[in-house]
């Protein structure tokens, strides 16, 4: 990506020549090769995502394996499932909890629209109150097609602003802290 | 009829209304004022020895007197049988007398009944919603009166709102 | 409570009468509440546990679920019966091929159709592989859950294996709908076949090599023996079913009870727990897979080598593709029977299949017409938590895990 320009030597060799990035460019790439997701399944879903992590997909070749057990420590929430409506204060309270930079991924058909289940309890999509990065289809997807999320979404934050001010509708709220 | 419906109605002449037998599963209909003494008597009767509860369950149907149908099914690992018992409960007085201290595996299954279709047991532990919220402002999802979209609650997303004034 | 007493006489040493230790701080005690979920990494799903604490033990819990009410029940009100089998994959998506079954089989009872010879051979051992898939998940999650993380890497290589077999067989890991109401989807290809019989050379020497990691693991030990005991009576009462009732000593199970399928045909053995404790339900679901792999080998051995998949009853099963393909009626027919769906007569029926964690039943009221009035589905995942308080009483918070660990819960079917 004309990212990082390393000497003529192979990068393992560990004599690294010259670097020139913007450091700009430079968080980024921090950020996107240490996606932390949250352990965030719920339904269908989360068992493929419990695939990705296991021992033939191993997500963690992208950076995005450290699956952490509080929002706190994540960056990324996977929305692994169907959105009930009962579960959705829930997801927006874990939203919030998470820091900034966070990124949102709606795995799934249940996630993305609600898919099959329009019913009285199903929320048609995890969009109605979480912005979304990126929507993976299929029902459930396979661990490639999130790899493919997660891929598509690094090269998202690649493009991203850093430096300056984040639109308003993802910023967290601000708390009077006392 | 069958013999263990024949040993119910010897047993409960007033509580037993009738019997069916459709692709070999018993189904007995009585009561709602003997369904505890039945319950009972389907546990602890040596010949009966139904130790073993399958589920409970509920039937809607609006256009009847009695309108709501609660099931219950139970099974001897003993004897390895199965039965059915049905009673039938009207809208305006929905309450039936639960089974929990007998099976006290009803306890779930009859908040379930409760939560889905609206009718309530007599002497529950605890008589509360289990699968859709306490304050769940709609009714009753499984009652055929209840539009399958349900009436708005999944598309109000009122706790957003919340966090924006505090 | 009174333990916390003692403790409090003898390091404040409080003594009424003497007026000096008045003003000592007194230690206080109180019931903590902990709530557990819906979002916590061990709860496999969403499911929510108040603990009513006492230090560390348990005194009472309340179970909070519905955070994946999908109302599953309801939609089945508003499709035929053949449309709802995609919806049974996703009642427990782990074992989404038991699903189909039981629910196929429920509907077979209430149509009075018998399936074909060889169908039935393939269910059983499709169901089979679906066990073993379920047995593996529960045991590299459980032993996550509770401190033994390489068991998880070592079950789920294998899990792969089979779920590639299904990809093959179906198109899909994990949602498969591939059975069918009278059979089966499609037969297997001389490819599924070899792979099926490499995988049963391949997969008893595994089995032995999770039980190393495991049965001398003072932490596995540790954690599952003697945990969350329960007696058979109250196991029955309880409603409990699957391995979680035959650790208890009960030989329930509807494979031998109300043999269906191919297992009539199939010589194998029911493994019953003695103590009824965690590792009695872990030592039987490792039993389970050593029995499941001696039926798929018997099946597939007896298994008549061709003959039809699926039941020839037009009105209500569905023709085979290839004449949906190249012949107008029988497009037709396919196109009614999912649009409009077939005549069922009238009546009720309650059907119940061993599923991997225990009894899976559907209970159907049919008052004609090509929809059920009402669907019923008796899922094992809802009525093992309605034992959770009483199983949990007296135990450690960790333990909590380990016990709704042990009924092997999906929310999904528990919710519905």
């Amino acid at each position: 990506m004309g990212l990082i320009q390393i000497g003529k030597k192979h990068e393992k060799d560990g004599d690294i020549g010259v670097i020139t990035l913007s450091l700009e460019k430079a968080a980024n790439w921090a950020r996107k090769g240490s996606l932390w997701p949250m352990t965030f399944g719920l339904a269908c879903c989360a068992i493929e995502m419990i695939a990705a992590v296991s021992s033939r997909y191993d997500v963690d070749r992208y950076g995005a394996g450290v699956f952490r057990g509080s929002p706190r420590q994540s960056d990324l929430m996977i929305v692994a499932g169907t959105v009930c409506r009962r579960m959705a204060p829930v997801i927006r309270k874990i939203y919030d909890q998470m820091p900034e930079p966070k990124y949102v991924i709606s795995m799934g058909s249940c996630a993305t629209s609600g898919n099959i289940y329009d019913s009285y309890s199903v929320v048609q999509g995890v969009d109605r109150f979480v912005p979304v990065d990126i929507y993976v289809p299929g029902c459930p997807p396979t661990p490639e097609a999130l790899f493919d999320g997660i891929l598509k979404l690094q090269d998202q934050i690649m493009q991203k602003r850093v430096f300056t001010k984040q639109p308003e509708e993802v910023r967290p709220k601000e708390k009077a802290v006392g | 009829m069958h013999p263990l419906a024949e040993t119910i109605q010897a047993r409960f002449p007033d509580g037993f209304l009738s019997a069916q037998e459709w692709r070999g599963d018993l189904a007995v209909t009585v009561k709602r004022e003997a369904l505890h003494a039945i319950g009972r008597f389907l546990k602890d009767d040596p010949s009966m020895a139904c130790d073993y509860i399958v589920h409970v369950s509920s039937v809607d149907w609006p256009d009847e007197e009695e309108r709501f149908e609660v099931v219950y099914e139970v099974y001897s690992i003993r004897h390895r049988h199965r039965i059915r018992v049905k009673t039938r409960v009207p809208e305006r007085d929905c309450f039936v007398d639960s089974l929990t201290d007998i099976w006290p595996g009803a306890d779930f299954m009859e908040r379930e009944v409760f939560d889905m279709m609206g009718i309530r047991f007599n002497n529950h532990p605890d008589m509360r919603r289990i699968l859709m919220p306490d304050d769940f402002p709609e009714g009753y999802p499984l009652r055929k009166d209840f539009p399958l979209q349900g009436k708005g609650w999944r598309d109000t997303f009122d706790f957003l709102n919340e966090g924006a004034a505090s | 409570m009174a333990h916390l007493e003692d403790q409090r006489e003898t390091i404040y040493k409080v003594d009424p009468a003497n007026p000096e230790t008045k003003d000592l701080p007194i230690l206080r005690t109180e019931e903590l509440l902990l709530n557990m979920g819906p979002q916590h990494p061990a709860t496999h799903g969403v499911l929510k546990v108040i603990l009513d604490l006492e230090g560390e033990r348990i005194t009472k819990s309340t179970v909070v679920m519905g955070f994946l009410h999908r109302g599953v029940e309801k939609l089945a009100e508003y499709g035929t019966y053949h449309q709802f089998i995609p919806h049974t994959d996703r009642l427990d998506y782990v074992c989404a091929m038991y699903n189909n079954f039981a629910y196929c089989r429920a509907v077979e009872k209430l149509m009075n159709v018998t399936v074909p010879e060889r169908a039935e051979y393939l269910r059983t051992i499709v169901a089979e592989v679906q066990r073993i898939i379920g047995h593996l998940f529960w045991l590299g999650t459980q032993a996550l859950d509770i401190g033994a993380m390489t068991v998880f890497f070592y079950t789920f290589r294998d899990r792969e294996i089979l779920l590639d077999w299904f990809d093959e067989l179906c198109g899909a890991r994990l949602t498969t709908s591939w059975y069918r109401i009278g059979g089966v989807e499609r037969d297997f290809t001389a490819s599924l076949e070899t792979r099926i019989r490499d995988f049963l050379a391949y997969f008893p020497p595994k089995i032995d090599e999770y039980v190393v990691f495991l049965e001398k693991n003072r932490i596995w030990l540790a954690r599952t023996v003697g945990v969350a005991v329960i007696s058979a009576e109250d196991a029955l009462g309880y409603g409990l079913s699957g391995p979680t009732l035959r650790g208890s000593g009960v030989d329930y199970d509807l494979r031998k009870y109300e043999s269906y399928g191919a297992y009539p045909k199939c010589e194998f053995s029911v493994p019953v727990g003695k103590n009824g404790d965690t590792y009695d339900r872990y030592w039987i679901r490792i039993e389970e897979m050593r029995e499941s792999i001696k039926i798929i080998r018997q099946c597939m051995d007896q298994m008549p080598k061709e003959g039809p998949v699926l039941a020839d009853v037009p009105s209500v099963t569905l023709p085979p593709k290839n004449r949906v393909f190249t012949n107008l009626e029988s497009m037709i027919q396919q196109f009614k029977l999912f649009s409009q769906g077939f005549d069922a007569p009238p009546g009720e029926i309650y059907c119940g299949t061993e599923a991997h964690k225990g009894e899976l039943g559907f209970y159907i009221v049919s008052t004609g017409g090509g929809k059920p009035y009402r669907l019923k589905i008796r899922s094992p995942s809802f009525i093992h938590m309605g034992a959770f308080d009483y199983m949990a009483k007296g135990y450690m918070i960790a333990d909590a895990v380990t016990i709704f660990g042990s009924y092997d819960i999906v929310m999904g079917e528990c919710d519905r």
